[in-house]
């Protein structure tokens, strides 16, 4: 035990300290994280919907329901798709990125200051602007197409089915690619130089420094980003809300948007309730075993 | 010679590869901002008009006189009130945590999993309370949910960077006789300044932005900005003009206060994985 800690270990007269600095904001999280899930807990054993308001015991009724609900299984697999493509993207594209701007560079902190401006937009503007974007006459993306076709584009990207994930994509990619180049950016620039000239010294190939060399040493980095954004993605919601709302149908719906429409808009209480505590329950062990594996603490 | 000529024409190709990127991150900003400033006429021209003829205010005039743009003041109540709470009662947490170790890596790992929870499973047993409170559409309630969402955040964040400070400033400090909580005013506080404010900014970022809290939790009262935006979505064309002067209200501020955190950001939006 170094002085630092003898020292600063509390007195006894000061046991107490440490606990009153805690206690406001454990109250506080307790009172939005933990009540949350107890009244959870009730409700979605109950079978309160708009038309019923008699909380009556219903046993594992939304429960099984839930499982035999294929909108809700199609839902956690839009989410996952939206999740498996665009986060590998956002990981290649924001490390190309980050190779181009790792060497000296005329005006460099200009162009990284400007290209993460997309990363502090709020998302929900951001498909506000992506869906103005992609206006099938007033917007410019068909315009552009138009230019290289040579003929006038009317692509539907909000509407026809085909067309209506890669425009999620694309404002979804937009938005945090840079926030990827700015991470793994960070990381090369944390590369031990003479690591890399000794393995050019040796012949090494460009790929076999990058794998042998880069990689394992911005890997701490790399996983630390995957997290935050697998989280992020797992959550989608402002941007699929702010193009399609879900839609055509239901063929953008996130899982996200799915208990929001259960919930808000077709008022099925109980049945979301079940719905939220399986999302908290999964998420929760999903992240605190990926907390331990990835070095977010220190 | 032939090696300094091949350097330079490097050099070159990587200047305009940068060039093209900024362009092409940068347009849908462009974008979003210049429809702010067209006529409807020009908003509605095909084919599209990338320049408008005349910057002129009259969208921004619009929200302004409907009182559209409250909801600007709302989001800086909400954000702004909220920041401050957690602040206060986060930096404290974080001082017991980083110093005491107070309940281990489990209490440290367990108040960032809070914030990692989908916000909607959060929220829909949040909105129920509050319907039974009579919280939804006010200001309290919105600020208590946004305490409670960045807690995590800033309690997580400034325990690093009070890990950063040595420790041997308070030693001497309760050598001299100071107070536990003179030591945290009048070293801790000063000590990590730099890091208190750029937590400050990223925790109100999150609450400006926010959109799913306030869809739930606000009506017409304490609606936000983010809120508003949406309110224009699938009506009448003319709407286009408002979801753009609307927009660019909302993000020109974080974009003039994230121009002053630049040395902050990596570190602000890796939840302090990457010092940068």
């Amino acid at each position: 035990m170094s002085a630092a800690s003898t020292l600063l270990k509390p007195k006894l007269s000061d046991k107490s300290f440490k606990y009153q600095l805690i206690a406001p904001s454990i109250f506080v999280l307790l009172l939005i994280g933990v009540f949350p899930l107890v009244y959870l807990l009730v409700v979605s054993f109950q079978g309160i919907t708009m038309l019923n308001n008699e909380p009556s015991f219903e046993g594992f009724k939304n429960y099984s329901a839930l499982f035999a609900d294929t909108r809700m299984w199609e839902a956690l697999g839009h989410t996952l798709l939206f999740t498996v493509i665009a986060l590998p993207l956002e990981l290649i594209l924001g490390l190309l990125m980050a190779q181009l701007f790792i060497d000296k560079l005329p005006g460099r902190q200009i162009f990284v200051a400007l290209l993460v401006l997309p990363v502090v937009i709020a998302p929900v503007v951001s498909g506000a602007t992506w869906s103005l974007m992609f206006d099938n006459r007033y917007g410019p993306i068909n315009q552009i197409i138009g230019w290289f076709t040579g003929e006038e584009a009317t692509l539907l990207w909000t509407i026809n089915p085909d067309l209506v994930y890669p425009a999620i994509l694309a404002a979804e990619i937009w938005q945090w690619t840079p926030f990827m180049f700015l991470l793994l950016l960070a990381a090369l620039s944390a590369v031990d130089k003479s690591q890399l000239e000794a393995a050019s010294i040796d012949g090494a190939g460009y790929w076999r420094t990058f794998f042998r060399i880069v990689l394992p040493a911005i890997w701490p980095v790399m996983a630390v980003a995957i997290l935050i954004r697998g989280l992020d993605l797992f959550r989608l919601f402002d941007v699929v809300w702010a193009i399609t709302r879900g839609g055509p149908g239901t063929m953008t719906e996130t899982i996200s948007i799915f208990t929001y429409v259960k919930g808000f808009q077709q008022f099925e209480t109980s049945y979301t309730a079940a719905v939220a505590l399986i999302i908290i329950i999964l998420l929760s062990v999903v992240v605190i075993l990926a907390l331990r594996r990835v070095g977010l603490s220190r | 010679m032939k090696l300094a000529r091949r350097r330079s024409l490097r050099q070159g190709l990587r200047f305009i590869a940068a060039c093209l990127l900024t362009v092409m991150f940068l347009f849908p900003i462009y974008w979003l901002f210049m429809i702010s400033f067209k006529t409807a006429d020009e908003i509605f021209a095909y084919p599209p008009v990338w320049w408008p003829e005349s910057i002129q205010f009259g969208n921004y005039l619009v929200l302004f006189k409907d009182g559209d743009a409250a909801t600007v003041g709302n989001s800086l109540i909400v954000a702004g009130v909220s920041t401050i709470i957690a602040m206060v009662l986060g930096t404290i947490c974080a001082y017991s945590l980083a110093r005491y170790k107070t309940g281990g890596e489990h209490l440290a790992n367990w108040i960032i999993s809070q914030r990692m929870v989908p916000p909607i499973a959060v929220v829909f047993p949040i909105f129920l309370l509050y319907v039974w409170f009579g919280w939804v559409d006010t200001y309290f309630g919105l600020i208590l949910l946004y305490t409670a969402f960045n807690l995590p955040y800033v309690i997580w964040m400034m325990r690093g960077y009070i890990l950063d400070i040595p420790i041997a400033l308070e030693q001497a400090a309760l050598v001299d006789g100071y107070t536990r909580w003179q030591v945290l005013w009048k070293v801790v506080f000063p000590m990590c300044r730099a890091g208190l404010f750029a937590t400050a900014i990223f925790t109100f970022v999150f609450a400006w932005n926010d959109f799913i809290f306030a869809l739930v939790l606000t009506r017409t009262e304490v609606a936000t900005y983010t809120v508003q935006v949406t309110h224009y979505f699938g009506g009448q064309s003319g709407f286009w003009a408002k979801i753009s002067a609307m927009s660019v209200l909302g993000t020109l501020p974080i974009f003039i206060v994230v121009a002053f955190m630049q040395k902050y950001l990596v570190r602000g939006i890796s939840l302090g994985a990457v010092k940068g």
